[in-house]
């Protein structure tokens, strides 16, 4: 470690926190030009204007926008999410307990297909060109190019429908037991693995095939290296930081881009709880909840850019 | 002595880029000794790096060996399997690469690269080899040899990591060594003291060698044998001294010629009334911040000047890094100068291109190192020459097409080649397609930048010769920017020597004989390889002057 490698880990920080302010401001714009008023829809048809004018002056909405932002964004630094206008629970409470259930789902599938596709990808870059890497090719495309509601529906049908192997809805049956956990999970981390799989193979593929042909490598071959070896050795360093970023990219998707598959599935996710803020209009819960997602997408990116700067023996010994 | 090496009628064939198959070596035989170093001679594309790699058993992807066998220490290569050969590389037979900064792994230190052979083949215990790898390095006169191997390929300079590649070749105790154009890519100072290094520890060792080369001078100091390869065909072997005093091929011939350049052509009259053609006064410029007095944060020039008299060439020499080629740019216009002036037959010009008069702009044409960045792939040729005849002259329709066949005649070049584009040409051909570009200006003064550099030694000849030719044609001028002092020599009355942004002394023939006088023209006119054997053994620099400046 050195000060310019920490400058350059602070300057990437620097650049999250202010896209982060960035997409407060773009997430608390969207939701202020949602159509309908909440306060309409929680007084109902038949409230009077004076309750409706009470009601607004007690949540703040005849406020400035700029001000209830400020608002907003002073409560979130402390940690405060706000109270949901439906119910009336703090929206931290709300999500906490859907979080726990989604980075459960989320963790399970990262353990499961990060190092199948790091394998994958990596098998098919030195094997390049045999019938391994065309058949990962063709799997990778056909994966990427069938939705995933198409992949989730399909295992439905054969799993639980015609089969009977599996329960069609998630957290359902009983979860204490290893197997039940096992029916649980299997359908939704089956279906996630397939579309974030396919995006980390043929990255991990291109960037360890661009490091194998860098003389460095066929160096190494005229030492005498093994195949295994070069790649491992010599080639994988090399290529962390495409790879780190690939891996990043695909996770980041586990948290936000789930919804379907929550959906589907009946998984008390924190996506699913976000669909149904839009449907009740429950403001504050629909901005914790996106805010949370952009945070942990962040989170992903940023890891990944220290990670490749941290892993460039140029910055690192400069 | 037994062989080493047999190499019995060695065919390989390579596909190229468009699918087509062509026999790249075309039935060599050759053999070498136990501890004797033979060179392979040969322009780019003769195979001779392809012969080589054969000899570890090991052809590049796109290439297969379709017939001949090579037979190393008794053991037949080509029969053997991949994991059995990989048991012989860098234990029996090992590699030192062109570019020991591409073939050392950015992420690993030195000594754990070097001491990877020891490690895969388990010949030694990892210690005992690190041990060794400090003696190595102390032989191959590193500095810091204790510590150097903690530090990464990015931490050490050029020739450095050179002489560490070969201690990772030769850690392992090979009979034979390979050397692929080694010194190459190095400046003519640090060339001496990596030849001295290599030669040392192989005549110490005993251990037989493989010297790829296009560079003669070089193979004269340190190969017993020399084969002379071309178009993936050996055109004459013999001993080295042999090869140079009484070659019997008539390319080898041509190659010695090549190698053998004339002098300079004494201008006929010198008229020291007339006013210079170009004159550079106190010129300053660089990259970076602008300070208080507009100077450049990085100044690559540090106040330099110079005459050129019309009708006389100037060479500029030096080692990389010096600023000869900002020196051009800077003349040129293309990175304005901060201070100083340029002027032309007196005029004043502007430090930048774009505020120059047409006429200046024409007068003062550049020729770039590389035709291939320099040419437009997608123009013909007849477009590449007929747009500055468009643009200096406003020629047009039949005039132009006349003017573009002259231009074709001055270099050299048969007329119907107007119709190519420069992807279809040869290097040779695309360089002299550059120089026509300068020439179709009708300009005074030419600025080649190593215009001779990226091109082989015969190719290299030949436009050194029409050079000349054109000045006797046309009054020309050149500014003949070289590294390579041989060149320079060549075509130049006057050469400027350059170190480190500054002008160290401007060589004259009428003073001194042209014979350098400062420390650091002495050191870099004296490490130019000379083409006699016994050249190296017999030099003798101050080690003081050249640890003081070669920049290794």
């Amino acid at each position: 470690m050195n000060s310019l490698i920490l400058r350059m880990i602070a300057g990437r920080i620097v650049v999250t926190l202010m896209t982060l302010l960035i997409v407060a401001i773009v997430i608390f714009c969207a939701t202020t030009l949602l159509p309908g008023d909440v306060v309409q829809i929680l007084l109902g048809q038949s409230a009077t204007p004076e309750a409706v004018a009470g009601l607004r002056q007690a949540m703040h909405l005849d406020q400035p926008a700029a001000l209830r932002f400020l608002l907003w964004l002073k409560n979130l630094a402390t940690g405060d999410l706000g109270v949901s206008y439906v119910n009336g629970i703090p929206v931290a409470e709300l999500i906490g307990n859907r979080l726990a259930n989604s980075l459960k789902l989320a963790g399970v599938t990262a353990a499961l297909s990060v190092p199948v596709a790091l394998t994958l990808g990596i098998t098919a870059a030195i094997l390049r060109g045999t019938l391994v890497d065309r058949l990962v090719a063709v799997v990778t495309i056909a994966v990427i190019s069938v939705p995933e509601f198409m992949v989730a529906t399909l295992a439905v049908i054969v799993f639980a429908v015609t089969l009977g192997w599996l329960p069609a809805l998630s957290m359902t049956g009983d979860v204490t037991t290893l197997a039940g956990l096992i029916k649980a999970f299997a359908m939704p981390v089956i279906t996630l693995s397939f579309v974030i799989s396919a995006q980390m193979i043929r990255m991990t593929r291109a960037a360890v095939i661009e490091t194998l042909s860098a003389p460095y490598v066929e160096m190494a071959l005229l030492k005498g290296a093994s195949r295994r070896r070069m790649v491992l050795h010599h080639a994988l360093p090399n290529a962390l930081g495409p790879i780190v970023n690939a891996v990043a990219l695909s996770l980041s998707y586990l948290l936000g881009g789930v919804i379907i598959v929550e959906t589907i599935f009946n998984y008390p996710g924190i996506a699913k709880l976000m669909l149904d803020a839009v449907a009740t209009r429950d403001l504050p819960l629909i901005q914790g909840c996106a805010m949370i997602f952009c945070f942990a997408y962040l989170l992903l990116i940023t890891i990944a850019d220290i990670v490749t700067i941290v892993s460039n023996p140029r910055l690192r010994h400069a | 002595m037994s062989r080493l090496v047999e190499v019995r009628d060695l065919r390989i064939q390579a596909r190229t880029d468009a699918g087509r198959i062509v026999e790249i070596i075309r039935g060599v035989s050759f053999d070498i000794d136990e501890g004797e170093i033979v060179a392979l001679i040969g322009e780019s594309g003769s195979g001779k790096t392809t012969i080589a790699l054969d000899l570890m058993g090991y052809t590049r992807p796109g290439c297969r060996v379709t017939g001949g066998t090579v037979t190393l220490d008794g053991v037949e290569m080509g029969a053997l399997s991949e994991g059995e050969r990989a048991r012989m590389r860098g234990s029996l037979v090992s590699y030192v690469p062109q570019s020991a900064a591409a073939a050392f792994n950015p992420a690993h230190t030195i000594m754990d690269q070097v001491v990877e052979v020891v490690r895969i083949h388990g010949s030694m215990p990892v210690a005992e080899a690190r041990t060794k790898a400090v003696g190595l390095f102390r032989a191959l006169a590193l500095p810091n040899p204790e510590t150097i191997g903690e530090r990464y390929p990015h931490q050490v300079s050029g020739g450095q990591l050179q002489r560490l590649s070969a201690a990772m070749a030769l850690i392992g105790d090979p009979k034979l060594v390979i050397f692929d154009e080694p010194t190459t890519a190095l400046d003519v100072t640090t060339q001496v003291e990596v030849l001295r290094a290599f030669k040392a520890v192989m005549r110490k060792g005993g251990i037989a060698g493989v010297y790829v080369s296009h560079d003669l001078a070089v193979v004269a100091q340190i190969a017993d044998r020399i084969i002379v390869l071309r178009h993936g065909e050996i055109q004459e072997a013999g001993r080295t001294a042999d090869i140079l005093e009484r070659p019997q091929h008539p390319y080898t011939r041509q190659l010695l010629a090549a190698f053998r350049p004339g002098a300079a052509p004494r201008p006929a009259r010198l008229d020291q009334d007339e006013a210079p053609l170009l004159v550079v006064r106190d010129v300053v410029a660089g990259y970076g911040k602008r300070d208080a007095n507009g100077l450049p944060a990085l100044r690559i020039l540090k106040g330099v000047s110079l005459e050129l008299a019309r009708g006389r060439n100037l060479g500029i020499v030096g080692e990389s890094g010096c600023g000869k080629s900002t020196l051009a740019r800077v003349i040129a216009g293309i990175l304005p100068a901060a201070k100083g002036e340029i002027l032309l037959e007196g005029r004043p010009l502007a430090p930048d291109f774009r505020q120059r008069r047409p006429e200046d702009l024409r007068d003062l044409q550049i020729v770039f190192q590389s035709a291939d960045t320099a040419l437009n792939p997608h123009q013909s040729i007849g477009e590449i020459l007929g747009r500055p005849l468009a643009f200096y002259h406003g020629l047009g329709g039949r005039t132009r097409e006349a003017r573009i066949d002259q231009l074709l005649d001055m270099v050299r070049l048969p007329r119907p080649l107007r119709h190519r584009r420069p992807g279809e040409l040869s290097g040779g051909q695309k360089q002299r397609i550059n120089l026509a570009r300068a020439l179709a200006a009708d300009a005074k003064l030419i600025l080649c930048d190593e215009i001779t550099s990226a091109l082989d030694t015969v190719v290299a000849a030949a436009i050194i010769d029409l050079l000349k030719e054109l000045q006797r044609e046309l009054s020309l001028s050149y500014l003949f920017i070289s590294h390579d002092i041989e060149t320079v020599r060549a075509i130049c009355d006057e050469v400027v020597v350059m170190y480190k942004g500054e002008k160290v002394e401007q060589l004259r023939p009428d003073v001194n004989d042209g014979r350098p006088t400062q420390p650091y023209s002495r050191l870099l006119f004296s490490s130019v390889p000379q083409l006699r054997t016994g050249w190296l053994d017999g030099l003798a620099q101050d080690p003081e002057l050249t640890r003081a400046f070669a920049q290794r």
